[in-house]
């Protein structure tokens, strides 16, 4: 059995108007760039983006946002894409902030088959804003929901044939959360493998969790992003 | 004050003093970046939430893209590192596994309360880790200059921007005084050379006891 996809449209076809999609990476760092330039070659809208960031102005998850396909987007750090803020102005978008570790948490959850956890970061903020508050053991508390989507599209370093994945240096981040918390998880990697190949004690992503793995093409240099392999 | 990188590294310098190791630190984006590299306990160990325990400078020929810092700025990595997800580095933080966080903000007050990551009137566009550091680091040190660019301090009786959290810091560090927050009080414990208790006073809006 293999879980290799050739064609990224191929892998990237259940992908539907108004999903769900978890995006990995902070910034462009362990962004899977391949998979995202799918999304912007596909005939998709209205998608909720579940991602750190909204990638830089037309840069990875930057693209999509221009080509009007986000309805929304649910992350921590927009700021580092100005063009968010335009959309945003506009009425173009709907944004969900959510503190860095609390957005990392929930995917967590998400994945863990919770329904959602109480956390400190943020209470009294105005991130806290109509959410649950509840004391425990004297300190007090907010409710978080878990997050859950029908796609997650990540990058990984490795993986053999089965799925099992590693990571690269901080390019892990957020994919092995994500790669938990969706119905079909997408891994794009720069290395195929036999099984057996990968040493067993250092799988970060068993591969129960992995449905599809593609080869990453779009790759992310010192002197930017550039394509591979075509 | 000579130009403002002279008085970043001031502020910098300062703030490093107050690392003695065994300890584990993050340091946020602007002039807490800076503080790397004065450190010179070698058991100071920089943790980086975006997934590194064991940041270290990069040399210009070393520039790894994929290995960068919570600015996305490229960093090295130091031996005896480790790499993590992004839930395991912010439950370090949120568990209290982090000793100290150094942190840049927009607006201090006088109970130690911060505002760094809104601007009333403008997109709230991000707010990425300063929360949870603020609720997990043992102790916060905030190093900012001590006005802004418009000559306003920076050091308010209380903030006027959304706050990060209900938590006080513990300590302010600026190019002008150093600041202890004790009970929710600022006291001024130092200040830095050629400064006059005058200066502080006129640059500070908050009450402050000597």
């Amino acid at each position: 059995m293999t879980k290799m996809k050739k064609n990224i449209e191929d892998a990237l076809s259940c992908v539907e108007d108004h999903h769900i999609v978890m995006v990995g990476g902070f910034g462009l760092i362990g962004a899977p760039l391949t998979l995202i330039d799918g999304l912007t070659k596909k005939d998709v809208k209205g998608l909720t983006i579940i991602s750190n960031n909204l990638g830089e102005a037309g840069k990875g998850l930057g693209i999509l946002l221009t080509q009007n396909k986000i309805k929304k987007a649910v992350g921590s750090y927009f700021t580092s894409n100005r063009e968010v803020g335009d959309y945003y102005q506009r009425g173009e978008i709907e944004l969900q902030l959510l503190p860095q570790g609390t957005l990392a948490e929930s995917i967590r959850a998400g994945g863990a088959g919770l329904g959602g956890y109480y956390t400190t970061t943020g209470v009294g903020t105005q991130l806290a804003e109509g959410k649950e508050e509840r004391e425990i053991n004297g300190i007090k508390y907010i409710f978080e929901p878990a997050i859950r989507a029908n796609v997650a599209i990540i990058r990984a370093w490795k993986a053999d044939t089965l799925g099992n994945l590693v990571y690269y240096k901080t390019a892990r981040n957020f994919n092995p959360l994500m790669a938990t918390a969706a119905d079909v998880v997408i891994a794009e990697v720069d290395e195929m493998v036999e099984p057996g190949e990968l040493d067993a004690e250092s799988i970060v992503t068993p591969h129960l969790y992995v449905d599809y793995i593609v080869q990453a093409k779009q790759i992310l240099t010192k002197e930017g992003v550039v394509t591979n392999g075509q | 004050m000579g130009n403002k990188q002279e008085m970043q590294e001031l502020i910098a310098k300062r703030a490093a003093k107050e690392l003695t190791g065994p300890c584990v630190v993050n340091l946020g984006i602007g002039i807490p970046t800076l503080v790397a590299k004065f450190i010179e306990d070698d058991h100071v160990y920089l943790h980086t939430e975006n997934g590194l325990l064991g940041v270290i400078d990069v040399e210009e020929d070393d520039i790894d893209p994929n290995l960068v810092n919570a600015g996305k700025l490229p960093v090295g990595e130091a031996v005896g590192a480790a790499y993590f997800n992004s839930a395991e580095s912010f439950a370090m933080i949120r568990g209290k596994h982090v000793d100290a966080a150094i942190l840049g903000v927009l607006q201090v007050d006088q109970t130690g309360s911060i505002a760094n990551w809104a601007v009333p009137g403008k997109n709230i566009m991000g707010v990425g880790g300063a929360m949870d550091l603020l609720v997990g680091a043992k102790k916060v040190i905030v190093t900012t200059t001590h006005t802004s660019k418009d000559g306003k301090s920076k050091i308010l009786k209380e903030c006027t921007y959304p706050i990060t959290s209900t938590r006080s810091v513990d300590m302010i560090i600026t190019e002008l005084a150093v600041f202890e927050v004790v009970d929710k009080t600022l006291k001024l414990v130092e200040r830095m050379p050629g400064v006059t208790i005058e200066e502080v006073r006129e640059k500070t809006e908050a009450d402050f006891t000597e």
